[in-house]
């Protein structure tokens, strides 16, 4: 069986025309990854005993020649930070070690009902929290394009499992980026839903105003395939939105011809790597040959947005963590006396570094005499930004950028230095603070064959119309750095 | 210096940490690292920027619904919500005393 070319479309094919059973997919995909992930370290969990009940129960509907639902039989995995029934669940954390969850997040539940095989959960950055994956308190994942370098974060393993064909597709999330970049530094395409259009219901929280679920594929259609499955409103989700879900794979049909794409001059200047601008500028070129009208735009409060993402995250998150007390569930220190001191021990014991400084940060931008200084500031400038985006979708139906200002860097390589590590998420950001959503699909390649990826950003509900402008990028193929 | 020493292990308390000396200097010098640069906020005019708690398209009524459990998860059985709980009797959560006599 041909894994790289298995997607979401030919599995169902195959399946349908009894080429093969859900069951023989599975398995293959467990030899994959029996195979090849002791080095990458993508998966930290497998389940094979649901995965093989889920996939028996679709071969006998396909063996009742029942009409297959639109996964049937499709193996796909789950970032660890989505609680999963009976499987265990850890966010990439010592602190929920042992953690067996006693629900489904709305997002899984809605894969499998329309078919999906769950084959694990996927390793992370620790609460999502980092842009190289090398965060996670349980083991680093390494880029399946080149082993000494990362595959990005905080979704590198849902990324590096699609780009190692050891699932179909996969869930991830983004609160600064964190499915948009690992797609790029592996080669995949991820997609960032607008806020509001998959149910959070599930999702360990890092920073409720800006997470988002969205998935991680090896083709445009199967990400619409996937977002259309997910989409749509959840009653145990007040954020999630009551609007209808289009059928985003029928939208993929129409032309892009006509279609006007912002180019914001700020995304184009200091620190964006040389290659990578070649390989953008090579991409908007190939989409103007398509029909497209390129416009150039400006989104001025660009560069105030790393600075207001750090400290809504980190306040967002030093709230959300606060239940991890070593009471309900988790790890508890042993041998603390008073509460207080469980507490502390507790949390000293389960988090991680970077967990540890951004608590700490976001507790400091919402301690007394500070509100005002730092919350209240970044809220009002994160209005600007958003406001820029508004503006800017007067006027263009789309906005195309770098994902990335480089391609994968080498573990190691920035993990000493937290603040050059956040400036990196600079093209970002922007989309998961405006609330819009935005995909990264693969456009080329670095002299050293790492994969760029090209970012393209929409309103507010405007998923259709850059998936569209992402398979006219997929079309034009992938080219090698000049 | 924004952050000193003394405002680290303030801030450690508010958020229950306890941090050890060494992860408390190497916090006091990243926090500082950071918070320069998020100085850059002050540059921008913003008197007439209302702050953004949450998205905008998402402050509707839509968000209300009736208080009826029509499509909402049933509460977890005790036995289940229970289940993960480091120390528990069958009944409570099991903490260090909180009160002394």
């Amino acid at each position: 069986m041909n894994l790289q070319s298995l997607t979401i479309d030919s599995a169902r094919a195959a399946l349908a025309e009894g080429k093969t059973s859900a069951s023989a997919l599975v398995d293959a995909h467990y030899v994959k990854i029996a195979a090849d992930d002791a080095e990458i370290g993508a998966y930290l969990f497998l389940c094979k005993e649901r995965a093989a009940a889920k996939a028996a129960a679709i071969d006998a509907l396909a063996a009742r020649g029942d009409e297959l639902s639109p996964l049937a039989g499709v193996p796909v995995a789950i970032k660890d930070v989505m609680v999963t029934r009976g499987i265990r669940t850890t966010a990439g954390s010592k602190i929920l070690g042992d953690y067996i969850p006693p629900y489904d997040c709305t997002a899984v539940a809605r894969l499998e009902a329309a078919g999906a095989v769950i084959l694990g959960k996927l390793n992370c950055d620790e609460f999502a929290m980092g842009s190289s994956n090398e965060n996670s308190a349980w083991k680093p994942v390494r880029n399946p394009r080149d082993l000494s370098r990362v595959p990005g974060g905080s979704s590198g393993g849902s990324a590096a499992a699609v780009a190692a064909n050891m699932a179909v597709a996969t869930l991830g999330s983004d609160t600064g980026g964190s499915i948009r970049q690992p797609a790029s530094f592996c080669g995949v395409v991820g997609l960032m839903p607008t806020y509001g259009r998959v149910s959070r219901y599930g999702l360990i929280a890092f920073a409720s105003s800006l997470d988002r679920i969205g998935p991680l594929t090896k083709t445009v259609k199967d990400a619409a395939t996937i977002l259309k499955v997910i989409a749509g409103h959840d009653p145990m989700d007040s954020t999630s939105a009551d609007i209808p879900v289009p059928d985003y794979v029928a939208e993929l049909a129409k032309p892009v011809r006509g279609l006007r794409l912002g180019v914001p001059k700020e995304y184009f200047g200091e620190g964006l790597d040389a290659e990578v601008r070649g390989a953008i500028e090579a991409a908007i070129q190939r989409l103007a040959a398509q029909g497209c009208e390129i416009v150039p735009i400006s989104l001025p409060h660009t560069k105030f947005a790393i600075p207001v993402y750090y400290i809504i995250a980190t306040a967002e998150a030093s709230s959300n963590l606060a239940r991890f007390d070593g009471v309900r569930y988790g790890h508890r220190a042993a041998g603390a006396t008073t509460l207080s001191q469980m507490y502390r021990r507790t949390r000293d014991e389960g988090f991680g570094a970077e967990v540890k400084r951004r608590i700490m940060l976001g507790t400091y931008v919402l301690s007394a005499g500070y509100y005002d200084a730092y919350y209240l500031k970044a809220q009002k400038v994160r209005t600007l930004i958003a406001q820029d985006f508004a503006e800017a979708f007067k006027n263009v139906d789309a906005i195309v950028t770098p994902t990335s200002p480089t391609a994968a860097f080498k573990l190691g390589e920035k993990s000493n230095d937290p603040l050059a590590m956040y400036l990196a998420d600079i093209y970002t950001v922007t989309a998961d603070l405006a609330g819009i959503c935005g995909i990264s699909v693969p456009c080329g390649e670095t002299k050293e064959k790492l994969p760029i990826g090209v970012q393209i950003l929409g309103k507010h509900f405007g998923e259709a119309v850059i998936l569209r402008v992402a398979v006219a990028v997929e079309k034009s193929g992938v080219k090698a750095g000049s | 210096m924004k952050v000193s020493l003394q405002d680290v292990t303030h801030v450690a308390n508010l958020a229950n940490l306890e941090l050890t000396e060494s992860e408390r200097t190497a916090m006091l010098r990243d926090m500082n690292s950071i918070l320069d640069h998020i100085d850059n906020l002050n540059e921008i005019d913003t008197t007439n920027a209302p702050p953004m708690a949450q998205m905008a398209v998402l402050q509707s009524e839509q968000a209300s619904r009736e208080d009826i459990l029509e499509g909402l998860r049933p509460s977890l059985p005790r036995e289940e919500a229970l289940a993960n709980a480091p120390a528990n009797d069958g009944i409570f959560f099991i903490v260090p005393k909180v009160i002394g006599r």
